[in-house]
Parts: C-alpha cells; structure tokens; sequence
C-alpha cells in the first residue's frame, strides 16, 4: 500500500505504524458522570468497519506526523489522507 | 457409513460403486432448538459435540460460502498447547488431548501428526521465561521438555545456531504437538454431526439477527427467516459484522494474516519450528511443501490478501534460523481474516440479548483451538454454564479487568 503523505508525497506503508479507527481522537471527557463506561467504549469496543475506514497512521521512519488515512478494508484502497492534527483542529480536539 | 480398511476393501472389490455423500445437503426447517450461524471448524466442531456429547440434535448450522472454505482451509495446521495462563493452558490442553482422539472419535482420517512443536530461544532471559511456561503447562497436564543447543544440534543439524544476531541457545519442546490435515477436520465434524441429525445448510447467508424485548428469536437468512430458541455466533474474522446485525460492538478488530508454501521438497524439516526472535513459524506437510507464516500485516481488513513487506519479513524471519530454506521457490501465499480482540484471547460467552450466545476473537490460533472451543461452547449452550476450562474467556473481562494477555501487550490488537 501507498499512503499519499499531505506534506511528503507518496510512501510506502511500511514506513508507518497501525494504530487504529480514527475515532481515537475522540477521547472521552473524564470528568463526566460515566466517564468508566464511555473509557471501557473508548478503550476497548470497536466498530470494526467492513469497508471505508478511517484511521490514525503514524509516520514512524518519516517524518513522525499522525496521519487520518481513509482506507477501505475490504479492497485496501486509500481515497484520502490528511494530517491527524487538522482533523483533530476540525473537530474541535486541539488549539 | 462406517470407514474402515475393510470397507476400503469391500469397495475396491466391487468397483466403488458404495460410496454416499459424506453429509446430506437440507432445506432449512422453519425453526430450530438452536442454530449456529457460521460452519467453519469451531461451528460444526460444536455442532457435532451439541449431539454427541450433550444429546441435542435439532441443530442447524449456517453457512454463507461452502462449508471449510474459511480459515479452518487457510491456516497452518498446527497443533499445540504450550501457552501459560491459567486461562487458556488447561484449555488448549484439553484441545490437544480432543486431537489425540479425535480420529476415532468422529471416524475419519485428518491426518493428525504429533510430530513436535519446538519454539527455539535465543538469550538467556528467554530460556528462563520459556521453562517457566513449561511449568505453567506442567500444571495443566500437558508435556514440555527443554533442549539445550547441543541437544538441538544433533536432532536438527540444520539450523544456524551460530547466527551473529540471535544465535540460538536452545529451545523449548512440546512432543505432542504437530499438524493435522485442516480441511479433514471440517469434513470429518460436519460428517459426524450431519449423521446425527444436525442440518448444515450451505449457501445460506445470514442477513439479520430477530432481538424481541432483549431476547433472540431467530434469523433472517437468503433462504428466508429461520426461527430458534438459541443462536450461537461462530464467525472468527467475520464477528464484527454478524454482532452488528444485533446491534453489539465487539473488543474485536478483524486482521489479514498471511501463509505461505514452498514447492514440494524431499523431508528435511521433521517437526513444527518456531522463531523466537522474529516471528516465523514452519513445518513441512506430507506433500513436502514447506508451510510457513509470521505476523499479521497490522492494520484492520477483511481483504483475505496481505502486502509484501510482510512477505519480506517473513521470509528474512526463516532465512534467520534455517538459511538452508532459501533456496526453495514459494508455491503460494493466501491471507485470512482474524479476529483479533483486546487481550490476544478468545471469547466463547453468552452476550446481553438472551438466547443469542457469541465465540470469537480466536487472534491467529483459533485451528489448534477447534475441538476445544466446539466442546466448550457445545456446553455453554446446552447448559448455560461455561465449561470448566473456558470459565474466563468472557465477554466482559475489559470491564472487570479480568485479560487473559499472554504476551502482555495491552488493548492494542495488532501486537498480540
């Protein structure tokens, strides 16, 4: 697989390593009355998407960026790639 | 039927004329006492023991493709039971005593071979850590025995034990493990179940789960609605998308591992042989092609179908221990799909929807598990208790913190 890098250009997948379902970013607010239940949710539960998914790539021999890959899981076509911090910006996760 | 030589006699004396359709191809009924959604090994493996052990035949088992054409027809083949914790060893030891007898039991040939598991050791913390598993599998009843290089050189002169980066200090034994003919096991269950009454129905998707008021009532199928008082997934690689029918996520992430084979080589590797620096594992089947895997690629898929760097990894892994291999040319590579959960351990366990029951999260050692894991769940359908060797492999033990990690590698799938 080639990941199409927003800053790098296009690398071999093996320069990443696999973290998991982009919703990660979404970490649950610990202060909130069920934060244990939604901790195990976030920790633990998984979609498990069959089809596109997105999902947090870390350019490990590159340039050590979080990256959001859009990949389908059951043709491992990637159809987007951005950078996991303007994704986290875009949803409100971080300055 | 009943094989034997002497049938094989009879039947070649009279042209071959006697020989039935090893199981009968059924229309579904209208209803079922229970019904297993999936006829891969561990489905027909618990539909066979659900009649013969626990007395219940009324049984339908599903199947979307044909049956055995999963991952009990794309795996290894091996054999073994040398695991630690208290929450699997006495498990899969109960799996490889169900192997030992499994040939007479169900009445047909899967070619079961204990012919060795040897996981080799490269330092010295390694051998320390690898005798205390063999204490671990003492306790379980299983057999282990260590063997220090020299011991090892003379039993397989082949290996490089002076390898610069992970020379290889000795190893660790378990006689009784070995391989058996994987597309025999699906065969001879489905056979010995379909002869006691169980319906298996193939080309039968299953394309909804029926949840009234919390409790299961039956399935939705492309060969129309099937109704049961019991509904008991067995999908490995598939469960996620199955529980969603019924409205369950799982502590599952589904994983491509690939495997290899070699062209047909004359016998040179006589046992099973673990890498214990990298991850490459291999045998040699009675064909003599060389049988051999490593890691999972690491990112989810339901693809069947890996990439080359894993390829490239594997094949540096054996070229480490045996460089002897590497002038052999790969025959075939094929990818299946794991269930890989939070822990690196399996889950055979009721869900929260009564009636509907869940067995999954096999990781990549799900073949070796068959027996055990269709006795165990056969139980915990039959009974509604778990069975004594699978009392922890629950759903729930990431809220009770209760895992069963092996390898000590945290809720991170793609590292067990």
């Amino acid at each position: 697989m080639i990941i199409n890098h927003p800053l790098l250009g296009p690398r071999d997948a093996a320069e990443f390593i696999y973290l998991g379902d982009a919703t990660l970013i979404d970490r649950p607010d610990w202060q909130a009355e069920d934060a244990a239940e939604q901790f195990y949710a976030y920790g633990y539960l998984r979609d498990n998407v069959a089809g596109p998914m997105q999902e947090l790539w870390y350019h490990e021999q590159g340039d050590r960026s979080w990256l959001v890959v859009t990949r389908d899981t059951l043709t491992h076509e990637i159809t987007s790639v951005e950078l996991a911090r303007d994704v986290a910006r875009s949803r409100g996760r971080s300055a | 039927m009943r094989y034997s030589a002497l049938r094989i006699l009879k039947e070649g004396l009279t042209g071959n004329k006697g020989w039935k359709p090893v199981w009968r191809e059924p229309d579904p009924k209208p209803e079922y006492d229970i019904i297993i959604i999936g006829g891969g090994g561990h489905g027909l493996a618990t539909a066979y023991y659900l009649a013969k052990t626990y007395g219940i035949k009324n049984i339908a088992v599903l199947e979307k493709g044909w049956i055995g054409g999963g991952n009990v027809g794309r795996n290894t083949t091996i054999i073994r039971s040398n695991y630690m914790l208290p929450g699997n060893e006495p498990f899969y030891e109960l799996s490889l005593k169900l192997w030992e007898g499994l040939e007479q039991d169900f009445n047909y040939n899967a070619m079961i071979s204990q012919r060795s598991i040897l996981n080799l050791v490269h330092s010295d913390n390694q051998r320390d850590a690898f005798i205390r598993r063999a204490n671990a599998m003492f306790l379980a009843g299983a057999d282990a025995e260590y063997a220090t290089a020299d011991q090892l050189r003379a039993e397989l002169p082949f290996l490089d034990y002076d390898n610069a980066r992970f020379p290889i200090k000795g190893g660790l034994f378990q006689r009784r493990g070995g391989t058996v003919r994987h597309d025999a096991v699906a065969w001879g269950f489905a056979r010995g179940a379909d002869s006691m009454g169980v319906d298996i129905i193939q080309n039968c998707e299953v394309t909804g789960i029926d949840v009234e008021n919390g409790t299961c009532r039956g399935v939705q199928t492309s060969r129309g609605p099937i109704r049961a008082r019991k509904v008991a997934m067995c999908v490995a690689g598939s469960s996620g998308r199955v529980a969603a029918m019924a409205g369950m996520r799982l502590p599952i992430e589904s994983h491509v591992l690939q495997a290899f084979v070699t062209e047909g080589l004359k016998p040179v590797i006589p046992g099973v042989i673990t890498f214990g620096a990298g991850h490459f594992y291999v045998s040699q089947s009675d064909k003599g092609g060389l049988v051999f895997g490593g890691d999972i690629d690491g990112y989810n898929s339901y693809a069947q179908r890996g990439n080359l760097p894993v390829v490239e990894d594997v094949a540096e892994g054996g070229m480490a221990i045996m460089p002897m291999i590497g002038r052999a040319r790969l025959l075939r590579s094929w990818g299946g799909v794991m269930d890989m959960s939070m822990d690196g351990s399996p889950f055979i366990d009721r869900t929260d929807i009564k009636g509907l029951y869940f067995n999954g999260g096999w990781c990549y050692g799900g073949f070796k598990a068959t027996p055990a894991s269709g006795l165990c769940y056969a139980h915990l359908l039959a009974k509604d208790t778990p069975h004594e060797v699978a009392t922890e492999m629950r759903l729930d033990r990431f809220i009770s913190g209760h895992m069963i990690d092996e390898k000590g590698q945290g809720n991170q799938p793609n590292l067990h």
